[in-house]
């Protein structure tokens, strides 16, 4: 059977490297710092990511005090709590989330999972590393400045954005855009990147069909990327000459604090448009790469090939289209024709439909599998149980008429904490835990990462469960304080503590994991090349953690999909993708 | 097996070039808003200072780094797969930045079609326009602003006169000198597959050239909408439009523009073969992407 396809055969990379070196820096700055190796820049990117995220989480914590305990421990002003919501929620969607997976993830694996040295333009992967990190100093800035940051809400709406009253309007709001230009500059170089690198070095045998589900993920949440951060530039670009200008694109006639602004005739809602056009497919540019990742950690300690391959691939690339059809579910309470809601609730409705094949899908894929329970496992189960009961709560703000009375409310908080906050965040761990034995030679300690995953679970069950109850209840969203209000219970302030106690339970149990990860540097067990026993090619590598140029003299060549687990008559467990088929050992003595 | 083909894969060392460009775009974005913010605030502090000083250590980096691409490819560095990859690369950027107009088209019709109607009373929302200003009538180009206290009228539009006086309209000279930049550019393409090298330089100068006409032009019409039409960015949403589909285009063919000039020099210094010219098809690419950008708002900037 000689099956060595590829679709692009005329320019697959050479099998073998002939009178070249490759090269390896001398210096630790040059091997750390300055490099170009993709792997370096990922770990760059994700350290970043990750320090960042932390100021994220450290801010959530200093609101919670506040609502939990609002006469009590209260550190913060209303002023700090516009301001902190917006921080928080742009740096945890945009700079953790969406630099982890793509800066992140997308450069350590794509290269390793395709068989390729490297990311065919260096040059531009390491630049967009050096912009995103710029963009998140100019970020961080924006707390240093006069009048602090922007307390605009993470949706950076007009007129509140813009006009006097929010907090940070002098400063904050241009250094947000400013920001988000230049991560949007980084991003798109980096993204040319990881979309070329997988057209273009795959190596041979690895056709696009062969491609495991992570590059696939990160693949089409990249191209949704090139597509949406556009629209975001624009308003951006839009709003800051509605600031610094003197143009109206966005401002309405109003009054503010009394006085006439100098702005009229514009519309806040054509914001709204060009955010959520960017806003919607943002929110799968994290989904994809975690649905990809999962579905190739359940198979791995499933010991199981995924389930429905094809349909796996055909759902990713439809709910990628799909997601630029559905931006207006968003703004149900904007006033809009009633027929653009209904238009717009059906397409959302319908994406569910590729979005419950995945689920089923990987249910199917652990049904009767050989499953070894090892902590990333526990974390990307724990992820399919989360994305269910996000996913559920989606079809109620999905619907019009329900949406309406829930918007802006704790219910919508809590539907997407769970979908895009906790979800994704327990598929970063489920990387992390299962791609860390590759990136150091060492494995993390099982035990505090067990630990680790059930206070993380159970925490932020606890925090978010009684988020939908409050929700219901009528409970709105970006208040600092509730006072008297008639229609919230009294209890519901108990509630607010005990959600406020578990967040903190949640935050300390990320020590555990970061303790974790600096221990197990030095102290971790040898991990050997492939501990998982997987079949990707990152785990075929000669070295571990791998060099630069991830293969040596000759590169892989691909002969079979990502998922030759537990193959029926096969000898071994599994089958590497680059064992050819006349090496692959069969029982015949049966 | 010769240079050229797929025996390499080129691995490259470690550089400063990018942290140099990353420090250079960064320090020219938080210059420039500050820039712009103090002149909101009717200061100057001198922090265009910071604009201009990341705006130079960038064009030095993309300087160097061409050059270091271009001598790799000399050396035969750059394989068949890399030339396929940076075709790849430039496709998904026009791509991207072909949604950048979108957004921008698209705000515009948003204005035009939603916005506009509103305010001058009809449609959904046109009880808006009903309460704050009955008097004001929906035509684009809005020449009348509903509320000229606030944003003054511009004094007259950019639309088209009828055809007969086009020959004194000079966004249409402007659309005949990019559409035939378009045909000059695709002739100094048929020029390096043939190796003609004068042809190439001839017809690749005439377009640059062309280029820079355009330009010529387009800050003639803009000094003559400030001074004397009395139509800027602050009167009213259609200057505001006008300006930035125009503005965001035009800087579009500065960068076109330098870029072919760039291939221009490379031409002289006797780069380019028939079948290593990439630099120069990407270019190319790049500017008949922008001559189609500029039919769209020819179309409906412009005439509609
Ligand atoms: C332990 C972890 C977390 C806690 C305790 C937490 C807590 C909070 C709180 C208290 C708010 C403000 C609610 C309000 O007053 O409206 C909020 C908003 C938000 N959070 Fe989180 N959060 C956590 C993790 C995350 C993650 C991982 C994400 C990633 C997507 C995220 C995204 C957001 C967003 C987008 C907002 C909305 C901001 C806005 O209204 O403008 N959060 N979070
Ligand atoms: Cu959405």
């Amino acid at each position: 059977m000689s099956d060595v396809a590829h679709d692009a055969s005329e320019f697959a990379p050479p099998a073998e490297l002939e009178e070249m070196e490759l090269y390896h820096p001398k210096t630790w700055i040059g091997k750390y710092v300055w490099s170009q190796d993709a792997k370096t820049i990922a770990i760059q990117y994700a350290i970043t990511a990750i320090a960042i995220g932390l100021v994220a989480l450290v801010l959530s914590l200093l609101m919670r005090l506040q609502l939990g305990f609002p006469n009590t421990f209260s550190l913060i002003d209303p002023s700090n709590y516009l301001q902190f919501v917006t921080m928080h929620g742009m740096i945890m969607v945009i700079y953790l989330l969406t630099a982890l997976f793509l800066g992140g993830f997308g450069n350590y694996l794509i290269p390793l999972m395709v068989g390729a040295r490297d990311m065919v333009f260096p040059y531009l992967n390491m630049i967009s590393y050096w912009v995103y990190l710029a963009a998140v100093l100019i970020l961080v800035a924006s707390f240093f400045v006069a009048g602090g940051p922007t307390g605009a809400g993470w949706t950076l709406y007009p007129p509140q954005s813009i006009s006097p009253g929010t907090p940070g309007t002098d400063w904050g709001i241009i250094l947000m855009l400013v920001s988000l230009a230049l991560f949007i500059v980084g991003f798109t170089m980096g993204g040319l990147n990881y979309v070329v690198t997988v057209l273009q070095a795959r190596t041979r045998g690895m056709s696009l069909m062969r491609m495991p589900l992570t590059v696939w993920g990160i693949f089409i949440a990249t191209i949704l990327a090139l597509l949406a951060f556009p629209a975001l530039f624009v308003s951006a670009i839009m709003m800051l000459l509605d600031l610094l200008l003197g143009t109206s694109f966005f401002m309405p006639a109003m009054v503010s604090l009394g006085d006439q602004t100098a702005y009229d005739g514009g519309s806040p809602i054509l914001f709204q448009h060009l955010f959520w056009f960017f806003g919607h497919p943002e929110v799968y540019i994290v989904a994809l790469p975690a649905f990809g990742i999962v579905s190739d950690i359940l198979s791995t300690h499933a010991r199981k090939a995924i389930f429905g391959y094809r349909m796996m691939v055909w759902a990713i690339v439809a709910i990628g289209g799909l997601s630029f059809i559905v931006w207006a579910h968003h703004m149900y309470v904007s006033g809009m024709n009633p027929l653009f809601g209904f238009f717009f609730a059906t397409t959302t409705l319908i994406i569910a439909v590729p979005t419950a094949i995945k689920v089923y899908n990987w249910v199917l894929t652990l049904w009767q599998g050989n499953i070894r329970m090892n902590v990333p496992m526990m974390f990307a189960i724990g992820f399919v149980f989360t994305f269910i009961n996000g996913g559920l709560t989606g079809l109620f703000l999905g619907n019009v008429t329900v949406d309406l009375p829930l918007s802006d409310t704790y219910f919508v908080i809590a539907h997407f904490h769970m979908v895009m906050g906790v979800s994704p965040i327990l598929v970063v761990y489920a990387a992390i835990y299962h791609w860390y034995p590759k990136i150091t030679g060492r494995m993390l300690n099982d035990t505090l990462g067990k630990i680790h995953f059930w206070m993380t679970l159970l925490g932020t069950y606890s925090i978010y469960y009684p988020m939908h109850y409050l929700g219901l209840e009528g409970l709105p969203r970006r208040y600092f304080a509730y006072g008297d209000t008639a229609f919230i219970s009294e209890s519901s302030q108990d509630l607010n503590a005990a959600i406020t106690i578990a967040a903190f339970v949640v935050a300390f149990a990320q020590l555990f994991f970061l303790y974790n990860l600096v221990r197990s540097l030095r102290k971790g067990e040898p991990a050997g090349d492939n501990p998982w026993e997987a079949t990707t090619l990152e785990w075929q590598t000669e070295h571990t953690p791998p060099q630069h140029g991830n293969f040596s003299k000759e590169l892989p060549v691909v002969y079979r999909w990502a998922y030759d687990y537990g193959l029926p008559g096969a000898k071994d467990d599994f089958i590497p993708q680059n064992v050819p088929p006349s090496n692959v050992v069969y029982e015949t003595d049966k | 097996m010769s240079t050229n083909d797929n025996s390499h894969y080129y691995i490259p060392e470690s550089s400063w070039y990018p942290v140099w460009a990353a420090f250079g775009v960064g320090t020219m974005m938080y210059g420039l808003a500050n820039w712009l913010n103090q002149l909101k605030a009717g200061e100057d502090g001198g922090t265009h200072i910071l604009f201009y000083a990341g705006f130079t250590v960038l064009a030095a980096v993309l300087v160097a780094w061409y050059g270091k691409v271009i001598a790799e490819n000399h050396e035969g560095l750059a394989n068949a797969q890399l030339k396929k990859s940076y075709v790849w690369g430039m496709s998904w950027f026009i791509f991207s930045e072909v949604m950048f107009f979108a957004a921008f088209f698209g705000a515009l019709f948003y204005t035009r079609n939603f916005v506009m109607v509103w305010l001058g009373g009809e449609g959904g929302k046109g009880i808006t326009g009903d309460y704050l200003w009955p008097a004001f009538q929906a035509v684009w180009p809005i020449v009348e602003n509903p509320d000229p206290s606030v944003f003054p009228n511009p004094g007259e539009s950019m639309a088209a006169p009828p055809l007969s006086q086009w020959g004194s309209y000079l966004p249409f000279w402007n659309t005949a000198i990019l559409l035939s930049s378009s045909v000059t550019v695709h002739m100094a393409h048929t020029a390096i597959k043939n190796g003609a090298r004068g042809a190439l330089k001839a017809w690749l100068g005439i377009t640059v050239l062309l280029g820079i006409v355009f330009l010529f032009l387009q800050v003639e019409e803009y000094m003559h909408a400030y001074s004397e039409m009395g139509l800027t960015l602050g009167t009213g949403i259609y200057g505001s439009t006008f300006f930035l589909l125009t503005g965001f285009h035009g800087f579009h063919v500065t960068l076109g523009t330098f870029i072919l000039a760039v291939q221009l020099v490379r031409a002289f210094k006797g780069h380019f073969s028939h079948d290593d010219q990439f630099g120069f098809e990407a270019a190319s690419w790049y500017w008949h992407f922008v001559d189609v950008v500029w039919v769209f708002l020819f179309f409906f900037v412009y005439i509609y």
